[in-house]
């Protein structure tokens, strides 16, 4: 049986390559808007960086790299009766299929941990966000001062 | 009557049910003096002794946080700087206090830094965790330290500014996330007295 069947996925394998692209199998992608980081204070041991996505097929954000800070992670934040808690999300950010999941200021965010470069207005943190399924996209999300005058 | 509107405040303050909120407005029943603000004893950001009797004698706006904070930190001292620019001479009547409720963390040297970036009218104020704490406590501000995976920790915290008499009695919050000209307005009034 195996060696009847091995030469047939040969072929297909080939025939497959020679289209460029898998017949009827859309490869996963996440589609990446709006992203920017908040300016934070000089000083500031974090900061927060925001972004919308929209996975084309079921997905997850599992993590988030940037060579400007020590280490990026996934933070979600709540108020409840006026107290603000913070928590990692360490299992990563579940995106259901088309539809746009935003990390927004009072919930879910991208924590940049022990900045290297100056959060400040006009300054971009590069980040790489990885996913379960869809390749990895790299992006620049430009610094933003938010609130102030 | 002034009990009743303390209790009133406090169901505004404990909109959403919460168990430290629970606790004040339990308190506030079981006990008609119940105080918000007390005796504390911390340093500023430049090494200096303070305690809640350097309050005496002028309006304060208080509020505690901590610089390894993303958002609402910074949001609140970003406002309360626009805030102390559009009092203009009438800021320097008023005591502003940012507390830290992670001493650990935020030295006075890391405060002097962080605040740098703010109306240099805001004081920091930390101390040893058992400072904070009871500074805290005296203020009735919810604080509960976290771990997060891979060592570090946040702390869970109250986020309002609270506002208080030149006698250092309680007036009332400006919460977070109200509109700025609302903040700046309860500021004025705190000042007419």
């Amino acid at each position: 049986m195996k060696t009847l069947h091995l030469p047939i996925l040969a072929v297909a394998a080939l025939a497959s390559a020679a289209q460029a692209a898998p017949p009827a199998r859309v490869a996963p992608k996440v589609a990446v808007e709006g992203a920017w980081c908040r300016a934070a204070p000089k000083g500031a041991p974090a900061g927060g960086c925001y972004l919308t996505l929209t996975a084309s097929a079921a997905d997850q954000l599992v993590s988030v790299e940037t060579p400007a800070a020590a280490r990026a992670e996934i933070h979600t934040m709540s108020m409840d009766g006026g107290v603000m808690r913070m928590r990692k999300l360490s299992d990563g950010l579940a995106l259901p299929a088309g539809q746009a999941v935003a990390l927004k200021p009072g919930a879910e965010h991208l924590m940049v941990i022990g900045p290297k470069i100056d959060l400040v207005a006009g300054a971009s943190v590069p980040l790489t966000l990885r996913f379960k399924f869809a390749p990895p996209v790299a992006i620049n999300a430009p610094v933003k001062a938010v609130g102030g005058k | 009557m002034r009990i009743l509107s303390k209790l009133v405040l406090a169901a505004l303050i404990c909109a959403a049910p919460l168990a430290a909120c629970d606790r004040t407005a339990e308190h506030a029943k079981a006990n008609a003096s119940a105080k918000v603000g007390g005796p504390f004893q911390l340093v500023d950001q430049n090494g200096k002794a303070v305690t809640e009797k350097d309050l005496l004698g002028k309006p304060t706006a208080i509020f505690f946080g901590f610089t390894f904070c993303p958002e609402v930190c910074p949001t609140t001292l970003t406002e309360m700087t626009g805030w102390l620019k559009d009092l203009g001479p009438d800021a320097d009547k008023l005591n502003v206090v940012f507390v830290s409720v992670d001493p650990e963390r935020d030295t006075p040297e890391q405060l002097k830094l962080y605040l740098s970036n703010f109306d240099h009218r805001i004081r920091g104020l930390t101390g040893t965790t058992a400072q904070t704490d009871a500074a805290a406590k005296a203020y009735r501000v919810y604080h509960r330290k976290v771990a997060i995976e891979g060592g570090e920790y946040t702390v869970d915290h109250s986020s309002a500014v609270y506002l208080f008499d030149a006698k250092g009695n309680f007036v009332e919050p400006i919460g977070y996330g109200s509109p700025p000209e609302r903040g700046l307005a309860q500021l004025k009034a705190l000042l007419k007295g």
